[in-house]
C-alpha cells in the first residue's frame, strides 16, 4: 500500500511514518514542504493520503484530485463515505485522509486508526509540552518577582518569596499570577 | 440564557462582521456569545462545519452550493441565511505581467475592457510560445475564479485552454508571485496588499469593477444546525446587521483595522485592513492610495440579502466551468441554498430594509433605482456586470447557452 504523509511538521510526520511502518505492507513516503507538492504526490502515486488538517495547502490538493487526469484513478475522501464515525474521529485528531476509490475499507482501516490514535498522541506531547514550557515561565516570572522586592524592600529572598505567598493567599491567586501582576506594575512604575 | 455559537473563518478582511459583533457588543445584546476557531483552508473550514466543530462559518458562496449539490465530496445540505460581503477582492498581477499589459494605466486601477485586450495579446503569444500565463485562484468553488473566468472568457480567453488557473492558498499568493509560479491572482484582503507592500505584484483591478457588486462569502451552516438552532441563528443575523452599519461608519474605520489585525483573528497589518476597508488601496509599492468606492461592501442597499438570484448565477458559472450539463433540479437546489426567508425572519420589525422580491435580474441597474421593499426604503445602485449583460434568473438556460 503507497501511503503519502503531508505534513509541515516534520516531528509530527516522523511520529506518524514510525508508526504506520508497524503494519504490514505499507510503503510511506513524507512530505513535509509546499514547494513541488503536486509533482511529488504525482511521482509517489499514493493509494492514501494523509494530510493535517492545518495545512494550508489542502485547497490545492483537493483542486488537484477533482481535476487531474494524471492520477489513473479518482481519489475519493475518507474511508467510506457512510463511515461517519471513523471521519468525525479523524477529523477530531486533525488528519484529514485521501483514499483511492474502491479500495477496501479493510485495508484502510487500520491505517486509518494508526493515523488517528498517532495525531492523538502527538498532540498529547504538544500539550505537555506547552504546559512544561509555561511552568519554566512561571518559575522565572517567580523568581524576578523575588528579586524585584529585595531590592525595592530590602529583603531576603525566602521573606520575598514568603510575601508573594501571603499575598497570593489571602486573595487566593496563584503564587505565579501574583508574580506577573507585580513584574508588570513593576515595569509601569519605570516608565 | 446565553447562546453559544462557535464560528469557523478563514483569516481575510470579510470575516469582518461576526468579529465585529461579538467584540463590540451587539451579539451579547442579542444574547449570543460567539467564539472563533480559525483555520487556514477552506477544506478545513468545511470540514469542521460538517462535523459540528463549528456551528456557522465564513464560507465562499459557491462552496456552499457545490457542497449542497455533491461536488467534489458527498452531497450535504448547506444553509446560507446571510451574505456577509460583496466582493472586496483583486487581481494582482507579477510585476512583469504589469509591465507589459497594465503600464498605462496611469497609477490607477485598469479599465477591464482595455486591460483584458492587451492581456489576451499577450496570454496567446505565451500560449504559442508554449509557456501559458498562469493565474492563481484561492479555491475551486470561489467567486475568485468565477470572476477572473467570467473576466478572461469576454475577453477573449479560454481560461482553461489560452491560460493555466491553478489553487493557491491565500497566504502564499505573494510568495507564488514572487516566485514567478503564477503570473496572476485574484485573492481578499489583504493577500493583495501583502503581495504589493513586498514589490512583487501589482493590483490591476478590483473584482467589483468586473461585476459592480457581485456576491462574495456568506454566513453557512447545516441545514439540520439552521432548524435545531433557528432562534440563535436569527439573533445572529441581527447582530451582524448592526454590526455592519457599524463597520462602514468612517469613524470606527481605524478601531475595526486594529481589532481584526490581533494575532486571533488576522494576525496581520492593520495598516493593510485599514486599506481595504477604507476602500483606499494601493496599487504598487510605495505609490499613494487610490480611493475605490465600494471595494469592499458590506451594508448598504441590502448587501447582506441572499439573493435566490445570486446562488443561480453561481450555478450557471459552475455548470459552464465544471463541464457538466444543466439539471433543472439542480439550479433549484442551488438556489435553495440561499434563505431570504430566514434573512426576513429575523430582521422583520427592526430598521433593516427588506426587499419585496427575492430574486431579482441580476447586473440590470444602470442608475440608482427604488426597488420594491416589503419593509423600510430600498435603492440599489449600478449593479451591472462590465460587459453588460445581464443575468434573469428566468431565462436561466438561455443565458447559460449564451455564454459559450
Amino acid at each position: 500500500m503507497r501511503i503519502a504523509i503531508i505534513d509541515e511538521s516534520a516531528s509530527r510526520a516522523s511520529i506518524i511514518e514510525e508508526g504506520l511502518s508497524q503494519l504490514p505492507d505499507c510503503q510511506i513516503s513524507v512530505i513535509t514542504g509546499r514547494h513541488g507538492l503536486l509533482a511529488r504526490i504525482a511521482e509517489i502515486d499514493p493509494e492514501i493520503v494523509l494530510m493535517d488538517l492545518g495545512n494550508p495547502s489542502r485547497d490545492v490538493l483537493e483542486e488537484y484530485f477533482a481535476v487531474s487526469r494524471a492520477l489513473s484513478r479518482p481519489i475519493a475522501m475518507f474511508v467510506d463515505q457512510s463511515d461517519d464515525d471513523a471521519i468525525a474521529s479523524s477529523i477530531d485528531a486533525g488528519v484529514s485522509s485521501y483514499v483511492v476509490d474502491g479500495l477496501s475499507a479493510n485495508r484502510i482501516r487500520p491505517i486509518m486508526e494508526m493515523a488517528v490514535r498517532r495525531f492523538n498522541a502527538f498532540s498529547r506531547l504538544q500539550s505537555d509540552l506547552d504546559a512544561a514550557n509555561s511552568k519554566l515561565t512561571e518559575r522565572a516570572n517567580v523568581d524576578k518577582a523575588k528579586r524585584i522586592l529585595m531590592n525595592t524592600k530590602g529583603i531576603t529572598e525566602p521573606e520575598a518569596y514568603a510575601e508573594l505567598r501571603r499575598k497570593a493567599m489571602s486573595s487566593s491567586k496563584r503564587i505565579a499570577d501574583i508574580a506577573e501582576a507585580l513584574i508588570t506594575a513593576h515595569e509601569l512604575m519605570k516608565d | 440564557m446565553t447562546q453559544e455559537l462557535s464560528v469557523g473563518f478563514l483569516p481575510l478582511v470579510d470575516a469582518c462582521l461576526p468579529i465585529i459583533a461579538q467584540e463590540m457588543g451587539f451579539a451579547e445584546e442579542e444574547g449570543l456569545n460567539l467564539t472563533f476557531m480559525r483555520d487556514v483552508s477552506w477544506a478545513t473550514v468545511l470540514d469542521r462545519l460538517l462535523y459540528g466543530h463549528s456551528d456557522v462559518a465564513h464560507m465562499l458562496a459557491p462552496l456552499a452550493i457545490a457542497t449542497t449539490l455533491g461536488r467534489g465530496r458527498p452531497a450535504q445540505p448547506l444553509a446560507a441565511p446571510f451574505v456577509l460581503g460583496l466582493n472586496g477582492n483583486a487581481i494582482t498581477f507579477s510585476n512583469e505581467l504589469a509591465d507589459k499589459v497594465a503600464h498605462d494605466c496611469d497609477g490607477e486601477l485598469c479599465d477591464p475592457k482595455g486591460l483584458g485586450a492587451r492581456l489576451r495579446d499577450e496570454a496567446l503569444a505565451r500560449k504559442a510560445a508554449g509557456k501559458p500565463l498562469r493565474f492563481g485562484v484561492v479555491h475551486r468553488y470561489s467567486s475568485h475564479n468565477y470572476m477572473l473566468r467570467y473576466w478572461l472568457a469576454a475577453c477573449g480567453m479560454h481560461p482553461d485552454d489560452d491560460v493555466e488557473i491553478i489553487t493557491v492558498a491565500p497566504p502564499f499568493t505573494a510568495d507564488a508571485l514572487a516566485a514567478g509560479e503564477v503570473d496572476g491572482t485574484c485573492v481578499g484582503e489583504p493577500w493583495n496588499s501583502v503581495a504589493v507592500d513586498r514589490g512583487v505584484g501589482r493590483i490591476v483591478l478590483a473584482t467589483a469593477q468586473i461585476w459592480r457588486r457581485g456576491v462574495e462569502k456568506v454566513l453557512a451552516m447545516r441545514e439540520s444546525v439552521l432548524d435545531e438552532r433557528r432562534e440563535s441563528i436569527e439573533a445572529l443575523i441581527r447582530a451582524m446587521r448592526r454590526a455592519g452599519e457599524h463597520f462602514v461608519n468612517p469613524a470606527n474605520w481605524e478601531g475595526h483595522a486594529n481589532l481584526l489585525a490581533r494575532p486571533e483573528y488576522l494576525a496581520s497589518d492593520p495598516k493593510l485592513i485599514l486599506a481595504a476597508i477604507s476602500d483606499e488601496l494601493i496599487l504598487s509599492q510605495d505609490s499613494e492610495p487610490v480611493h475605490f468606492k465600494d471595494f469592499m461592501f458590506q451594508y448598504r442597499e441590502a448587501a447582506n440579502f441572499p439573493w435566490i438570484s445570486q446562488a443561480q448565477w453561481l450555478y450557471t458559472q459552475m455548470v459552464r466551468w465544471d463541464g457538466f450539463d444543466y439539471d433543472p433540479a439542480d439550479a433549484e437546489k442551488a438556489g435553495r441554498v440561499f434563505r431570504p426567508d430566514v434573512y426576513r425572519s429575523a430582521l422583520r420589525g427592526q430598521d433593516s430594509p427588506l426587499p419585496g422580491a427575492s430574486s431579482k435580474v441580476e447586473g440590470a441597474v444602470k442608475s440608482p433605482l427604488g426597488v420594491g421593499a416589503e419593509q423600510g426604503d430600498l435603492v440599489m445602485a449600478f449593479d451591472a456586470f462590465f460587459d453588460g449583460k445581464t443575468f434573469d434568473p428566468e431565462q436561466l438556460e438561455a443565458y447559460l447557452a449564451s455564454q459559450t
